[in-house]
């Protein structure tokens, strides 16, 4: 009767641990990305490793209620435009909370994806676990991922270009610069960068 | 003699005028605040100042509803350090184009009192780290530093009114 209750104990506190590991750091360029499986707006689940023609993805944190996601709605629509083709599609997950924020409930999301014409799937992160394991804290969040083998490498973290205001005056596009050199099989010159955005709603907000 | 006494209610009329007119005119005056558009150079100020002042830097945007709501807090701490080497400044994050028809309206309508500009540096990967290195971007987000005790905190929330007093009161050694 003991033995379990040791092993349980020390299990919790081992899933504790990689818990706040996880809360505190996230991902980092270089670490393999676990996949997962989130409900699309369309009420399907979509995962990862169900997408087996894909070379990689663009996973992007984003939601309907930021001003800065709103901006980069158009700029996220054309990156999967020009790059799905070529076998990374945007994989959009909006992880705020809907009590939170309610306008990014399951179904305003729906209305959002509708109305934008979205070509990307965009998934729920309900339970929030998704952003905390990638270690996302705002919206927009760019991680892109890079099939080798069996994993998902995480290639790129960071921002879409280096101007969110304007989508005329952008000079450096990372993302874009990011993608490129992976499918050139190239090493990418700035694998991380950061941008302003909305802190991502959390629930029970601490 | 007639006509100068007249001449002097005259003058004495159109001062009275005036004064009421300045009167009128003054809380209006005071009303729109100045909030100023500024290169990171502007903020380096701050962030490098090495006079024994700690400076509580916040960063928000008119349209981050948590900064808003957290912005009454670092008033607030303003106020209650009047004339104490503490200082506030608000950095706010909206675009330049939105300056004159939504921040400064913002500022004046909120009556805020600490120091506020607007900073413009759209290219953000090329300074966030220089704020802090573990900052990711999102706001609010705070920095309390003073670079002559050699103490800094950064912090990538919300603040409560009593969290900020107790970084200020524990960490920094200022007492009210």
């Amino acid at each position: 009767m003991r033995k379990p209750y040791y092993f349980l104990l020390v299990l919790s506190v081992l899933t504790l641990f990689t818990a706040y590991r996880f809360a505190d750091t996230g991902y980092q360029v270089g670490d393999t990305a676990s996949d997962f499986k989130l409900k699309n707006v369309n009420g399907q689940m979509v995962s990862l490793k169900d997408q087996k023609e894909a070379k990689g993805f663009i996973v992007t944190f984003t939601c309907n209620t930021c001003p800065y996601a709103k901006l980069y709605e158009d700029r996220l629509i054309q990156l999967h435009q020009k790059y799905a083709p070529k076998g990374y599609p945007v994989i959009a997950i909006n992880p705020n909370d809907a009590t939170a924020s309610p306008g990014d409930s399951f179904a305003e999301m729906q209305q959002r994806a509708k109305s934008k014409k979205f070509p990307f799937v965009y998934l729920h992160d309900e339970s929030q676990e998704i952003a905390k394991r990638y270690g996302a804290t705002r919206t927009p969040h760019l991680y892109i991922l890079t099939r080798n083998g069996q994993d998902l490498k995480v290639s790129y973290i960071g921002a879409i270009d280096d101007n969110s205001g304007d989508p005329e005056k952008v000079q450096k596009r990372y993302a874009e610069a990011a993608l490129d050199n992976l499918l050139s099989g190239k090493a990418v010159p700035q694998p991380t960068t950061k941008a302003i955005g909305c802190t991502i709603k959390w629930r029970n907000n601490s | 003699m007639k006509y100068s006494a007249s001449m002097f209610a005259r003058r004495i009329l159109l001062f009275c005028f005036l004064l009421v007119g300045l009167a009128l005119n003054k809380p209006a005056a005071a009303q729109t605040r100045q909030v100023p558009l500024v290169k990171l150079a502007h903020l380096q100020k701050y962030l490098n100042s090495t006079s024994d002042t700690t400076y509580v830097i916040n960063f928000w945007a008119t349209w981050c509803k948590p900064c808003i709501e957290e912005l009454p807090n670092f008033e607030a701490v303003q106020k209650q350090y009047a004339g104490q080497p503490v200082h506030v400044v608000l950095v706010s994050m909206d675009f330049a184009k939105d300056l004159e028809k939504k921040v400064i309206p913002f500022v004046t309508r909120r009556q805020l009192k600490s120091t506020a500009f607007l900073l413009d540096e759209p290219d953000q990967n090329a300074w966030i780290d220089t704020v802090d290195p573990s900052w990711s971007g999102a706001i609010p987000a705070t920095l309390l530093v003073n670079n002559r005790r050699k103490q800094r905190i950064f912090l990538e929330k919300p603040l409560t009114l009593a969290q900020l007093q107790e970084h200020l009161t524990t960490k920094f050694s200022h007492n009210p």
